[in-house]
């Protein structure tokens, strides 16, 4: 009864952001006829940091690929408040996803190269975008002789190089150590209040989405579905101290609890 | 605690040291060995044909096939220049065909499914068979050398390069797609860089293939043909019971195959050795 209720609640913004992107009553069923989504309700607003929280199947991927417009939908509607271009949108994969026969360089250039803008003309801005990452003396280097964290700063880098109004984020940093994975919380966050885009990040586990995000949206898996909402009010900026405060600590066990009664055993 | 550290750092040394020995003795061992072996094989048939006095149209001791290379260099690297020019013809149309194919296969699906079956019975037929075919309908048996050996060559570049395109990585397409890149984008900036290893693993192949193509061609085509590869002087040092000039020829054979394939593992450790896994040096 519980999941009837709640899967057609609607995620709010907070009131005084304005909509950036809107997804109403969105149904995927995929070609094996497996339901992805079922009457999925959001609104994400302008800058503002949101986290899609649930089990493995859940689709909230799906709803990310959505939101990126590399998936259609197969009932419902996606509504860009102020339209979208190319360029608009940076996705970074769970995995760096980075070229790896091009230097660094050539990585983060790709999606300006992709719209024909000749190298020299943006040299500034592809360096500039290395330099949010800290990774401007490697532009030289492969992939290959990248760390696993490294790597994964040049994939946001990629992704903010065309200064994008949102940055979508799948599960970006879940295969990294944990002290890897705290340093990059860090920055992302560094990241977001300085150059204020949007950021939807998907992710598994608890503890990362209360210390990055404004406002989790917890999913339900079969069919996927929005069940719960977390305001996590807490103020930015957040640092390491935040980790071991109490007030993180109830965040945690609120969006645990909202967690469990979506996998249904509460 | 220092007594217990000490002798684990010098046993540490000590083992490094060991292990870099092996190595360096590993890698001339690697050198040693089969040229020891090839030196004891070619002195016991020297030996044997000298004990024996088995006479030189029968078995040549490899002295003479040696003094015959020299001797007859003239028509032999005359006619190796005309093998070698058929096989990189060959070998050139093969890759020009083979990728351009692969990439209208990688474009559409439809083309893929109705023309891939047709490359493959080329492939699976032998071409020692249609070889003296291909020979009647070609009026030039200079084209016709090219055919035969362009045949045994296509394959592995349209197989191995068709692969390459299919494995680009499916993130990356999206990645594309996202960036609102066109097919000739996709095309030139992930699909053919990700089949580069591919087609130089085909190409490795494809060359050794292509000069074992000429070369059967050469011996289908016989005395008819314009006949001035090396084939044809094995043909007919063979008629004339020449037969250190067979294994002469037999040996420039070899080294030209070797030397297409050494050249390509060059090409290919080139290209790939900033970014791909096999060429790149694993750490132990």
């Amino acid at each position: 009864m519980l999941a009837v209720t709640a899967s057609v609640l609607t995620a709010q913004p907070p009131p005084d952001a304005p909509p950036l992107v809107e997804l109403q009553g969105v149904h995927k069923t995929f070609q094996n006829g497996t339901v992805a989504l079922e009457n999925l309700n959001l609104r994400v607003g302008e800058h503002e940091f949101v986290s899609l929280l649930g089990p493995s199947g859940c689709g909230k991927s799906t709803a990310l690929r959505i939101i990126a417009r590399l998936s259609g939908v197969t009932a419902g509607r996606m509504v860009w408040a102020g339209g979208v271009a190319v360029g608009d949108i940076g996705f970074v994969f769970q995995e760096p996803t980075l070229m790896p026969w091009a230097t660094v360089f050539d990585n983060v250039y790709l999606p300006l190269r992709l719209q024909h803008v000749p190298k020299r003309r943006v040299e500034g801005q592809v360096f500039e975008a290395l330099d949010l990452v800290g990774l401007r003396d490697f532009w030289q280097a492969y992939p290959r002789e990248l760390s696993g964290g490294m790597k994964m700063r040049v994939s946001i880098a990629r992704a903010l190089v065309t200064e994008p109004k949102v940055l979508l984020m799948d599960e970006p940093f879940a295969a990294l150590d944990e002290i890897t994975r705290f340093k990059l919380n860090n920055d992302l966050l560094n990241l977001w209040q300085q150059r204020r885009f949007t950021v939807v990040f998907v992710t598994h586990s608890v503890y990362e989405s209360v210390y990055l995000s404004e406002r989790i949206l917890v999913m339900a898996a079969r069919p996927g579905r929005i069940v719960g909402e977390i305001d996590v009010a807490a103020a930015y900026p957040r640092a390491e101290a935040f980790r071991t405060s109490e007030a993180y600590n109830h965040w945690c066990r609120e969006a645990s609890a909202e967690l469990h009664r979506a996998m249904g055993d509460a | 605690m220092s007594s217990v550290i000490e002798p684990v750092a010098l046993q540490d040394v000590a083992l490094a040291q060991s292990h870099e020995r092996r190595e360096r003795l590993e890698r001339m061992v690697g050198w040693l060995a089969p040229l020891v072996i090839g030196v004891l094989a070619v002195a016991t048939w020297e030996a044997i044909v000298w004990v024996n006095q088995v006479p030189h149209y029968i078995l040549p001791a490899p002295s003479r096939v040696f003094v015959t290379l020299f001797q007859d260099w003239g028509t032999l690297s005359a006619s190796l220049l005309v093998t070698l020019q058929i096989t990189f013809m060959a070998l050139a149309v093969a890759i020009v065909g083979g990728v351009g194919l692969a990439v209208l296969f990688s474009l559409s699906k439809w083309v893929e499914l109705s023309l891939f079956p047709f490359a493959v019975v080329l492939q699976v037929t032998p071409i020692v068979a249609i070889a003296p075919l291909i020979l009647i309908y070609v009026d030039n048996t200079y084209g016709a050398l090219l055919i035969c050996a362009w045949i045994v060559a296509f394959f592995p570049i349209l197989s191995n390069t068709t692969l390459g395109l299919n494995s680009a990585d499916h993130n990356l397409q999206n990645l594309f797609q996202l960036y609102g890149a066109n097919r000739w984008q996709t095309l030139r900036f992930l699909k053919l860089p990700a089949a580069m290893p591919y087609f130089l693993g085909g190409l490795k192949i494809a060359g050794g293939l292509a000069l074992i193509g000429a070369i059967v061609a050469e011996f289908a085509a016989g005395s008819a043909g314009a006949g001035s590869g090396l084939a044809y002087r094995i043909l007919e040092a063979g008629y004339r019971l020449n037969i250190p000039r067979m294994f002469a020829a037999l040996i420039l054979i070899s080294t030209a195959g070797i030397a297409i394939f050494l050249a390509f593992s060059l090409l290919a450790h080139l290209l790939l050795r900033h970014w791909h896994e096999s060429a790149i040096k694993r750490e132990s």
